[in-house]
């Protein structure tokens, strides 16, 4: 259902008087004279990109390791045990059971006492809880930012937003595919789902590594509101 | 706290300020910090200028287009079942988002952190209806336990405060039994205002960018804690000035490049957050109702005026942080919630020459503002405009800059600084010197003698000189 708008007319005169013009609602797509952006990791082979992205997570305070879709388990595993496992909660997302996560996430962990949660749009007030006492938060990054170490997130019904903001530990995994150079490659994916009429989620989220905060005399303290610890695993066949 | 956080004037507030040794080592402490890690990342980035330039070709271009922007984020907002009130003033503001905080019933109201939503005094405005309004960025969180104590950096709020009196402000009020160490105080601010996250009623945000084509609005924090204000409470209020926005994903990409390298020297900080109209179908966080504020507040009347350009701010301080001015007398001694330059040139403009017209001459109209600027806002000449137009008005300047800036310990005023500065500064130079001639200088001599050679302090210093020649040498 559409929202309403209150006031819009008047308001929107004042400023058009103001700039000398009559009210505008049409407006041609401005060609902008400088295009830095562009020139950035201009190029770069996937394989350079993914070296770039592991550069980049010493500077955020980020675990990185590399792995295939053979030894993802293996490697998913080891990171939940140095996090305390415990819990974790998880998107209703069937890739989880492409990149051969099934076993571990069925069997392996409640015989190892490891409780797994995964998101359910019939559920949502368990949905919020059980985020909030997780340990672990695992979710699947859509596009990687090799130059900042950014993943980004996209919500849905089945991807709640708190799976990423509410534990403590949050785990990405990171298809090699979804690597660009930055976050020019991200907009434009975005703005031309727009223009094509899509509908896009209603979060999005470009996550950069642990919550922080420099607020107390400059000093960075990792996780503040959100995740205390962070870990990409790059799945270099996917 | 409306605009003007102080009713002193404003030679009190200076002398005051001038005093706080604390404020004056961590402020110019962190204007270092801010300014290496600015320019290194700039310098990572490459082409930095062009970077500016583009950024100043797309503020430029909404701001000329503004009423059309608008105009299609509400159309697109609207679309996405938010409602969007325009509000000519902060009244007007504040009058809608109390109505909707009763219409909801609201006892609990939490916010990430808002420039605007200071400017128009809205935690009071909620407080009057019995709200409980809990800020949650960590500097803004310990400001309002600390008796509601003005912000004195636009980025970093509570910059004048050490972690001992941090720790003592928690203790006073709240019972805090931990140490001073900042990890300790996250800790508690963090298992603090989890339960207010999830309890809470409302949740208030500001708005870096609107993003016009989809409807969006972009937040940007290193905390999350903007993510947990939106992804919580059932309704979502979001305040905007209503220059905040840009045409598409796009160029919020490039303004958001160039706010997190020029606000904390970051390539992009933890999160940032674009957020479209309410939860989607079968979504189980998100707000369900969704209201985005815009307020005029006097920014209409800069629009076609000559003072345009400082509605190309998009607020990462970087002006603050290379002003000498403001390394001096700290935040608070401007009197508003926008303090440095972009608060000497805001301030007036937005609430009146009346409370502000001392701030045009809190500055040495050096320039480094200006050549910070990532948007290329004319800083200083605004600055200057700004003294032209008071003194124009009132046929004289409302205080004497001499007297300013010997007040502000700029220039050989002080007897006792000069000294020390011109006795630490012969040995702290040796290394530089050759043949009496400082030629590859550090720091800010670095530019001054790539082009030229700077004439090396005396060991021999001039008052020494004097008071030998004035007594005839008879010492």
């Amino acid at each position: 259902m559409a929202g309403s708008i209150q006031n819009r007319d008047l308001f929107l005169s004042k400023i058009a008087q103001k700039l000398g013009h009559a009210p505008k609602t049409e407006l041609t797509r401005p060609t902008w004279q400088y295009q830095p952006q562009d020139r950035v990791l201009k190029g770069a082979t996937k394989d350079e990109l993914v070296e770039v992205l592991v550069n980049q997570c010493q500077y955020i305070d980020t675990e990185i390791l590399k792995t295939n879709t053979a030894n993802l388990s293996d490697a998913l595993q080891k990171v939940v045990e140095n996090y305390g496992g415990h819990s974790v909660i998880t998107w209703k997302d069937e890739r989880f059971q492409s990149y051969g996560l099934s076993s571990l996430m069925t069997e392996q962990w409640p015989q190892a006492n490891i409780q797994l949660y995964e998101w359910d749009s019939a559920q949502p007030e368990e949905n919020i809880r059980q985020a909030e006492k997780a340990n672990i938060g695992i979710t699947i990054s859509e596009i990687t930012l090799a130059e900042s170490g950014t993943a980004v997130l996209f919500s849905s019904k089945d991807k709640g937003r708190s799976v990423s903001f509410l534990p403590e530990n949050s785990i990405i995994l990171i298809p090699k595919s979804t690597i660009v150079p930055r976050m020019t490659q991200a907009a434009r994916f975005i703005s031309e789902k727009i223009r094509n009429g899509e509908q896009i989620a209603s979060c999005i989220n470009f996550i950069t590594g642990p919550s922080n905060s420099a607020d107390i005399e400059m000093i960075p303290v990792i996780g503040v509101h959100g995740p205390i610890k962070a870990t990409y695993i790059v799945i270099e066949d996917r | 706290m409306s605009m003007k956080t102080s009713d002193e004037d404003f030679q009190h507030r200076l002398t005051k300020e001038l005093e706080n040794t604390f404020m004056r080592g961590a402020v110019s402490s962190a204007q270092e910090r801010f300014q290496t890690r600015r320019l290194k990342q700039a310098e990572e980035l490459g082409h930095w200028e062009e970077w500016r330039s583009h950024g100043e070709e797309i503020r430029k271009h909404v701001l000329a287009n503004l009423d059309y922007y608008l105009y299609q984020l509400s159309e697109n907002v609207s679309k996405r079942g938010g409602h969007v009130y325009f509000a000519q003033t902060a009244k007007e503001a504040t009058d809608y988002i109390q109505r909707i905080a009763k219409k909801k019933n609201a006892t609990k109201i939490v916010k990430s952190k808002s420039m605007v939503t200071e400017e128009i005094n809205l935690n009071a405005a909620l407080q009057q209806l019995g709200c409980e309004v809990i800020e949650t960025d960590l500097g803004e969180y310990i400001l309002q336990v600390d008796d509601h104590e003005p912000p004195s950096h636009i980025v970093v709020p509570a910059l004048h405060k050490n972690k001992e009196q941090i720790r003592d402000v928690f203790k006073e009020k709240q019972g805090y039994e931990k140490t001073e160490k900042p990890e300790e105080l996250a800790l508690y601010v963090r298992e603090k205002l989890r339960n207010e996250y999830l309890t809470a009623d409302i949740g208030i945000t500001g708005c870096n960018f609107a993003i016009a084509e989809s409807g969006s609005i972009t937040l940007v924090t290193n905390e999350g804690n903007a993510d947990l204000v939106t992804a919580l409470p059932k309704t979502q209020i979001t305040v905007m000035g209503m220059e905040r926005i840009v045409p598409t994903f796009e160029e919020m990409e490039v303004l958001v490049g160039l706010l997190t390298r020029s606000a904390v020297g970051q390539k992009l900080t933890s999160y940032i957050t674009t957020l479209t109209g309410i939860r989607d179908e079968g979504d189980t966080d998100g707000p369900e109702e969704f209201h985005l504020v815009i307020v005029d507040n006097g920014r209409s009347d800069i629009l076609g005026s000559e003072f345009q350009p400082i509605l190309q701010c998009i607020r990462c301080a970087a002006c603050v942080n290379v002003c000498p001015v403001y390394r001096h007398i700290g935040g608070h001694t401007y009197g508003s919630i926008y303090s440095g330059p972009v608060g000497i040139i805001l301030s007036p403009l937005l609430g009146g020459y009346d409370d502000f017209k001392e701030l045009p001459y809190a500055s040495t109209l050096c320039g480094a503002c200006t050549d910070a600027c990532p948007v290329k806002i004319p800083l200083h000449q605004l600055i200057l405009r700004h003294r032209q137009v008071i003194v124009e008005n009132e046929g004289k300047a409302p205080i004497s800059e001499k007297l300013l800036m010997k007040a502000f310990g700029l220039g050989a005023s002080s007897p006792t600084l000069y000294k020390m500065a011109t006795k630490m500064a012969s040995p702290a130079m040796y290394p530089f010197t050759k043949d009496h001639k400082i030629s590859n200088g550090p720091g800010p001599l670095k530019a001054w003698t790539e082009a030229r050679d700077f004439p090396a302090p005396n060991k021999d210093r001039f008052r020494d000189w004097f008071k030998h020649h004035e007594k005839g040498g008879e010492e």
